[in-house]
């Protein structure tokens, strides 16, 4: 039976923690892990608790380590928890390391033949005979490998008190009513919970108390929040090609689509085409946004860097397309698997020559769904390419969410002519800026009458779309482009800022969010400091981020890479307020944690 | 006295061969590319084609500034290097009924661009795709192409030691429905092939020789004038009438081979070489096959084949072009968010 240092540990490593702790899972991947992860998870998640699960798994199908983070806590501070509380070993190459890690007075349920309780002493041990457990279970030899990771699911629910009634439904739901999978998963369960209850020692330190925090709430990853903005605001034209972490975001478009997105006869309204490369990606979105319908593809990293050609060609022609970016870890393959903000500069500037791009960067669920359905009435708003950039930790990890409100409200199509506007305009030019907004006119292949037929091209060319060397007309073209950028400050997402009066100011985007909003609780409650809070939600910088930064005695800019892009930004757009940014820094491929942010700006403050 | 001009003739929809025209070339004074834009114009006027349904694409090169050059009631996009099918697919999902028409070059296609290519026409994207193929590569002044044959040498004397690739037996491999072969200097087939081309649904690979008259006429080019007219070897003597002027022309029975496209429209082949069917794929690639080993330019419509499915049928879309549809069409009610939502909970 375990040892028990618990008794001799401090006040700090024996108090009991309620509805506030992380558990780490360490498996194999292949392995059915991923299952047992989402039932642990949900299973809180049904229970009340506000909790978030990341799953850090490697680029590989099968026989690697993966680990699964949860973390439950009661005040919904979702971000990655730097200290590991429960630790549950099934994988024997990595255990070790696994438990070498951890701070003393831990708990770690493991595979007893490991006999890893003779690795330190300032543990609490909870050996499991997993391989009895589930030959005992299963009558299916073959099935083993896969349903041995359900047992720590009844074996660790029963030590840390869950409501066994809301496995079984998230095991139901998890694996979509299969019977005869749901039958053998929850015998697993069974399994484990009973033979916990009978042999294990209880534990007091780790406790999930039934709470009321998570009801109406919706557990969706961002992929599929992203895809569902898109399938809602109309898309046409999907062309992609696969890479992690973005394929999700397409295939879950095209499964939602091919079910909401048909006509009486059953035929699609929506065209979906997996393309030879990112290159042609590209190339395909802007072909459809050019003939008029609204297109968009997913990528990461690597194919926005194959796709920038194309990109500088939507930008400098003025055609619609919507790039979705679900960043990890670069540069070059990187880390495939893990998280990053490392696209920012590349996003906002992509291409040769002078660029600047619409960006949008969603920080939460609602928002990927929200920012998605915008991005489309901006795309075409504004004649250009939108991106959409999240990352890997929002795009695939899950997170719990208020359900999304329906997006009300007509298309914004932008500036198109049709036939009948057509025959009242004498002089039409595609590229004339005629309202003074930097917007041109368009017309659309097709459209009849003999009028407003011109000639795209990436070379240069003047008012008229015609082929033009003229240093003036060159000018005017990018100068108005700029202009033309520069007013969808009116119309991006506004950054959410939190004014507290302090002048001590915190820059963040994206997946820093939830880790920014825990650090500023705990250095308001442990060092009574406070700070105020931006969130910025799109490029071009609105005036709400001139008046934050010109506010503020300091701007810490919170970001996840190491060259600190969007500082960078910051101090190009902001040069009078250049020795103002100080940047708190994270990029080792994990999701950001509060204790980072806390102690970066602690070192500023010294 | 004076007598008034006889007026321009016109065609069904009333306009004449003006209407079909573009700005003026700017490529050199004789350039086989001319003559191809030429073929486009006749052939367009002849057939009615209505040219605000027209798409032109283009990647870079001398050949991809043609698409200025004809149709000035079409829309046209010269888009980037070698990358025109990708920008064509999109706009063909986007408007399924838009005729395509993509002028590429053997550098252009052969190169950067055989990837998006190959795809191209295995997925059948509907497009008139013409290769304007002079072996050379003339807007950077000279440089060999892929489709420069073995020992060719240019102006200043390298000789090409690679293996050139011929855009029709690649097209042949790839089950392409369509693929031709014509000679710059042969606006009769020309003519036929594109009036063909332009009544076909699905990808039309057209491989022109078109003499680069700068840098690569010389003696000792192999797609020089001089030697695509000895070397010029059409298989059948080509006939196209137009579903509309069916009752009107008499095909005479077991003269030639008649294949039926899906508008109606009929094609003659009338047999040159007697081994040829063109609509027998394996005997057509073994035909080029020997003829490259014997240095000819086997010309004329190699291969038809109008019963594969376009990308309109393997993406399942709507017969409404997409570009049509309102936004009731496109956007889902608030029943179907709250059943993703309840899915989720």
């Amino acid at each position: 039976m375990s040892s028990s240092p618990a008794a001799t540990g401090t006040a700090e490593e024996t108090k009991t923690l309620v509805n506030d702790f992380s558990i780490e899972v360490a498996t194999v991947n292949g392995s059915g892990s991923q299952t047992a992860n989402s039932v642990l998870m949900r299973t809180i998640f049904q229970m009340g608790v506000p909790v978030s699960g990341k799953n850090l798994f490697p680029s590989n199908i099968a026989g690697l380590p993966t680990w699964f983070q949860i973390r439950a806590n009661a005040k919904g501070y979702v971000a990655r928890k730097h200290d590991v509380d429960l630790m549950i070993c099934m994988n024997p190459e990595t255990a070790k390391e696994d438990v070498a890690k951890l701070k003393p007075g831990a708990l770690v349920i493991y595979d007893e033949p490991l006999k890893l309780n003779e690795l330190r002493s300032d543990l609490v041990w909870y050996p499991v005979p997993f391989q009895k457990l589930v030959t005992a279970s299963c009558p299916e030899p073959k099935l083993h490998k896969l349903v041995k990771n359900m047992i720590y699911v009844g074996v660790a629910g029963q030590s840390l008190g869950l409501d066994m009634a809301e496995t079984k439904k998230a095991i139901t739901k998890q694996l979509k009513g299969k019977a005869k999978a749901i039958e053998i998963n929850q015998a697993a369960v069974e399994a484990g919970f009973q033979w916990s209850a009978e042999n294990m020692p209880a534990q007091d330190r780790l406790r999930i108390v039934r709470d009321n925090k998570t009801t109406g709430q919706i557990i969706i990853d961002g992929n599929a929040a992203c895809a569902l903005g898109a399938m809602f605001a109309g898309v046409q034209v999907l062309a992609w090609y696969p890479i992690t972490p973005a394929s999700s975001l397409s295939e879950s478009l095209i499964d939602y689509a091919e079910k909401h997105r048909r006509d009486a006869s059953g035929k699609l309204t929506f065209a979906h085409v997996q393309m030879e490369d990112e290159l042609a990606s590209a190339g395909a979105v802007l072909g459809a946004g050019w003939a008029g319908v609204r297109s968009m593809t997913t990528t990461s990293g690597p194919g926005i860097s194959l796709m920038s050609e194309f990109i500088g060609l939507g930008y400098f022609t003025e055609i619609p397309g919507v790039f979705f970016n679900v960043a990890r870890t670069g540069p070059s393959t990187g880390l495939p698997t893990r998280t990053m903000q490392g696209d920012v500069e590349i996003c906002a500037k992509c291409s040769h020559g002078d660029t600047f791009h619409i960006n949008l960067y969603p920080g939460n669920m609602e928002e990927c769904f929200d920012f998605s359905y915008q991005a489309f009435d901006l795309a075409e708003r504004y004649q250009t390419p939108v991106f959409v950039v999240t990352d890997l930790d929002l795009g695939m990890q899950n997170w719990a969410s208020q359900p999304f409100k329906y997006p009300e409200g007509t298309f914004d199509r932008g500036k198109v002519l049709d036939q009948q506007a057509l025959e009242t305009i004498k002089d039409w030019g595609r590229y004339k800026d005629v309202d003074g907004d930097g917007i041109p006119y368009r017309t659309l292949p097709g459209t009849p009458g003999g009028k407003g037929a011109y000639f795209t091209r990436g070379s240069g060319h003047n008012a008229m779309a015609q082929y033009s060397e003229k240093p003036e007309d060159y000018k005017n073209l990018v100068d108005r482009l700029r202009r033309k950028i520069e007013g969808a400050k009116a119309h991006v997402p506004k950054p959410i800022v939190d004014d507290t009066g302090s002048k001590r100011g915190i820059f963040a985007f994206g997946s820093s969010d939830p880790a920014v909003k825990e650090a500023r609780d705990r250095m308001r409650e442990e060092a009574g400091r406070e700070t105020t809070y931006l969130r910025l939600r799109a490029l071009p910088f609105t005036a709400e981020v001139d008046a934050f930064v010109d506010g503020m005695d300091v701007v810490y800019v919170v970001e996840q890479n190491r060259d600190a892009q969007m500082a960078a930004l910051l101090k190009e757009f902001y040069p009078q307020h250049a020795t103002k940014f100080r940047s708190v820094l994270h990029y080792n491929g994990m999701a950001l944690d509060a204790q980072t942010i806390i102690d970066q700006i602690a070192a500023f403050e010294k | 006295m004076t007598t008034a001009a006889p007026s321009a003739p016109v065609n069904k929809l009333g306009l004449t061969k003006q209407d079909y025209v573009g700005s003026k070339s700017t490529l050199c004074a004789g350039c086989g590319h001319d003559s191809i834009t030429a073929q486009l114009i006749n052939a367009a006027f002849e057939t009615s084609l209505e040219a605000h349904m027209v798409g032109k694409y283009s990647g870079i090169g001398c050949s991809s500034k043609t698409p200025a050059y004809f149709f000035n009631q079409a829309w046209g996009f010269n888009s980037v290097h070698g990358r025109m099918p990708a920008v064509a697919t999109g706009a063909s999902l986007a408007n399924r009924k838009l005729v395509n028409i993509g002028i590429s070059g053997d550098g252009d296609s052969m190169s950067i661009g055989i990837g998006q290519l190959v795809h191209m026409i295995r997925r059948n994207v509907p497009i008139i795709y013409i290769i304007e193929d002079n072996g050379v590569y003339g807007l950077t002044k000279g440089q060999f192409s892929a489709t420069a044959d073995l020992g060719s040498v240019l102006k200043h004397g390298s000789v090409n030691e690679l293996p050139p690739i011929d855009p029709c037996t690649l097209a042949l491999e790839l089950g392409c429905g369509f693929v031709a072969r014509s000679f710059s200097g042969d606006p009769k087939q020309m003519n036929a092939i594109l009036k063909a081309a332009m009544a076909f649904n699905g990808t039309c690979i057209i491989d022109i020789i078109s003499p680069c008259v700068t840098f690569n006429n010389h003696d000792n080019s192999t797609k020089s004038y001089k030697n695509a007219k000895d070397h010029d070897f059409p298989l059948h003597e080509l006939g196209f009438v137009q579903y509309s002027e069916l009752e009107n022309v008499e095909i005479p029975a077991g003269e030639a081979k008649v294949v039926t496209f899906p508008d109606g429209s009929k094609v003659t082949f009338r047999a040159l070489r007697e081994d040829h069917d063109p609509t027998d794929r394996f005997g057509t690639m073994k035909l080029l096959h020997e003829g490259l080993e014997k240095g000819e330019f086997l010309t004329g419509l190699l291969y038809v084949n109008t019963q594969k499915p376009t990308i309109h049928d393997t993406t399942h879309i709507v017969d409404t072009p997409l570009v049509h549809l309102r936004q009731e069409d496109l956007k889902p009610g608030p029943d179907v968010l709250r059943a993703c939502m309840e899915e989720l909970t």
